[in-house]
């Protein structure tokens, strides 16, 4: 069996305008729309997409949170995912230990390939891909903008600084998504009610073996310092004079 | 004493602008002595550079020609030989560290504090989240070495005129030859560096063709700008992807942005909170840009870039 194991996180949906609570404990999330990681649905469609054409015969999403991101899991199962699991976690993991927990899956699943995506919009780290790829010591091909897989070897153009760079790695290995990669389908009726029927199993991260204490301590968060609303001019020539008086032309 | 490793990033025998900045970092840590390694085929030159970087004690020079061009596969494992004894490992918020030093935390079984804005102590840092929404002040536990990138925008490099020493030394590290490099396409261009340019100009989705991003382009090469764009406008291919600005794109702090076309999504704005001046220019007067602009101009772009131009 070729499987691809897929990173479902769920995260605050990207068009809500985030909030800082009053106490700064943390960014207010009652009432507010949850989805997956965008980033994470993209790296979900590709996998769909090398399983469509023949490139694979699973496509296994994981995701590690509370008992609420089964919803996250059952959206990507509507997707198109043949089978899940949540690894249950209380607190949010940090990245080191979220891929300690997808080596243990990972060494359990046997993957040929894992697509997560390149970060989660909530702590903005980019490390989980690049960290599962060391410990699993295996290659990694991030931000991906194309992936082209032939027998053994995969071919990944990825978004750099610089433009686009191509490299080639041996499979298994772990890609991670940029935005251009694809755009992901929308998820039909019929399909999300075929998807209460495929499996989705729970699991935690005492169960995988997986210490998750800690490393990082969040002390407190503010909102960012915010910028002041400047003023309208009405026409070119008094846009440019006064850019001109502050020496910026 | 804090020991912190910078590691260089650098291409074509020149050191990269984001080096000085993660050396300044590396500097607001309380009693910081800096050294940075640089990984290369033969490295000369960009150790010199690294060297002359103010505030830079000394220089490591590790030469094996698999470190170019860089695969984070390949230069992981060395990093993490020579990190130890030191108490920090540091590298930019570019492509190239965001892929390079998670694979060298984890090599370490090392926590990452990621985008470091500023430094409030040795294991004591601020960092964006929720794409600039909210910042968060994360703290380590002391004792064991913390790997993190420096957001380039929050800091300014570090001059000139050091004169450290350069050691030529060996790691014995095992490298991979699962992956390897096979080309890079790179857009010629002689306008300024997004990441550096002190002004940017920036077209969105308006532009409408990659033949009317050709006005911005203009527009920027009558101020000596760089060009930026918005994900709408790389996504319909009028600008290509090196170009995009934002959380997901690049992070800059020109002195003069200005955005033409562009509606101001948050994640947009994440990129340019930074910058000293914002102009938009727009012809919704509701568009969320100008609620950070320092100077908005609501009309239509295809008339309003000629007036510009006729006035410069
Ligand atoms: C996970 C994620 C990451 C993202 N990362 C980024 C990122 O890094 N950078 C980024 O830019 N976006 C990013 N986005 C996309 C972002 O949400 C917006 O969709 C995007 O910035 C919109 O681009 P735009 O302003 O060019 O287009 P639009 O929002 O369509 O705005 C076009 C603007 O042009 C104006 N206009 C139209 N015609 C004219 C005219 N003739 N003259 C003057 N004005 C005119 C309109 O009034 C409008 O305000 C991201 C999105 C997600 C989900
Ligand atoms: N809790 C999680 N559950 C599932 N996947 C995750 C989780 N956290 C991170 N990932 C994956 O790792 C990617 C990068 O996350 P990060 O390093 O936190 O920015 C995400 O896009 C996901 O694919």
């Amino acid at each position: 069996m070729r499987r691809i194991l897929v990173g479902i996180k769920r995260v605050i949906d990207y068009n809500v305008r985030v909030r800082v609570r009053p106490d700064g404990s943390g960014v207010v999330t009652d009432g507010v729309k949850m989805s997956i990681n965008p980033f994470d649905e993209i790296a979900l469609e590709e996998a769909l997409r090398i399983r469509e054409r023949g490139g694979a015969d699973e496509v296994l999403a994981v995701a590690l949170g509370p008992d609420d991101a089964q919803q996250q899991l059952r959206t990507a199962l509507a997707m198109g995912a043949d089978r899940a699991i949540l690894v249950k976690a209380g607190e949010p993991v940090e990245p080191l230990a979220v891929a300690r927990a997808l080596l243990k899956l990972v060494e359990r699943e046997t993957p040929a390939l894992v697509i997560l995506g390149k970060q989660a919009i909530d702590d903005d780290c980019s490390q989980v891909g690049q960290m599962l790829a060391a410990l699993w010591d295996r290659p990694q091909a991030t931000f991906a903008s194309r992936v082209e897989i032939a027998g053994e070897r995969a071919q990944v153009t990825r978004e750099v600084d610089a433009g686009l760079e191509t490299i080639e790695v041996d499979l298994p290995a772990v890609i991670t998504t940029d935005l251009r990669l694809n755009e992901p389908r929308y998820v039909k009726l019929p399909d999300i009610m075929k998807a209460k029927k495929k499996p989705l199993d729970v699991t935690d991260l005492a169960a995988l073996g997986v210490e998750a204490e800690p490393m990082l301590k969040v002390l407190k968060y503010e909102p960012p310092p915010q910028r002041q609303k400047g003023v309208m001019v009405k026409s070119a020539a008094e846009l440019v004079a006064a850019l001109r008086q502050k020496g910026l032309v | 004493m804090n020991r912190i490793l910078v590691v260089a990033e650098h291409a074509g025998g020149r050191l990269n602008a984001s080096v000085a900045k993660c050396v300044s970092c590396a500097l607001a840590i309380p009693d910081a002595e800096v050294t940075v390694a640089v990984l290369a085929t033969d490295g000369t030159a960009v150790a010199a550079a690294a060297a002359e970087i103010h505030g830079v004690a000394r220089v490591l020079l590790v030469r094996n020609p698999a470190s170019e061009p860089a695969l984070a596969a390949v230069l992981a494992p060395q990093v993490a030989k020579l990190a130890a004894g030191f108490s920090h490992v540091l590298g930019p918020s570019t492509t190239f560290g965001k892929d390079l030093m998670p694979r060298v935390a984890a090599l370490l079984g090392a926590p990452q504090v990621s985008d470091v804005m500023a430094v409030e102590s040795a294991v004591r840092f601020r960092r964006p989240v929720y794409a600039g929404n909210a910042i968060a002040t994360v703290e380590a536990a002391p004792g064991r070495t913390l790997v993190a990138t420096v957001r380039t925008a929050s800091f300014q490099g570090a001059g000139g005129g050091g004169s450290a020493a350069v050691e030529t030394v060996t790691v014995d590290a095992p490298l991979p030859a699962h992956t390897r490099f096979v080309s890079v396409s790179a857009a010629k261009s002689d306008r300024p560096d997004l990441q550096t340019a002190a002004r940017v100009i920036s077209g969105g989705r308006a532009l409408g063709s990659k033949e009317n991003f050709a006005l911005i382009q203009r527009l920027a090469d009558r101020l000596g700008a760089a060009v930026g764009a918005s994900r709408a406008a790389v996504d319909a291919g009028y600008a290509p992807n090196e170009l995009q600005v934002g959380q997901t794109g690049k992070i800059i702090a020109p002195e003069l942005y200005v955005a033409i076309g562009i509606s101001g999504a948050i994640q947009h704005l994440t990129g340019i909170k930074d910058a000293r001046t914002i102009v938009a220019i727009n012809k919704d007067a509701e568009a969320p840009i100008f609620e950070v602009a320092d100077y908005g101009l609501v009309g239509d772009l295809f008339s309003l870039i000629p007036e510009i131009e006729s006035q410069l």
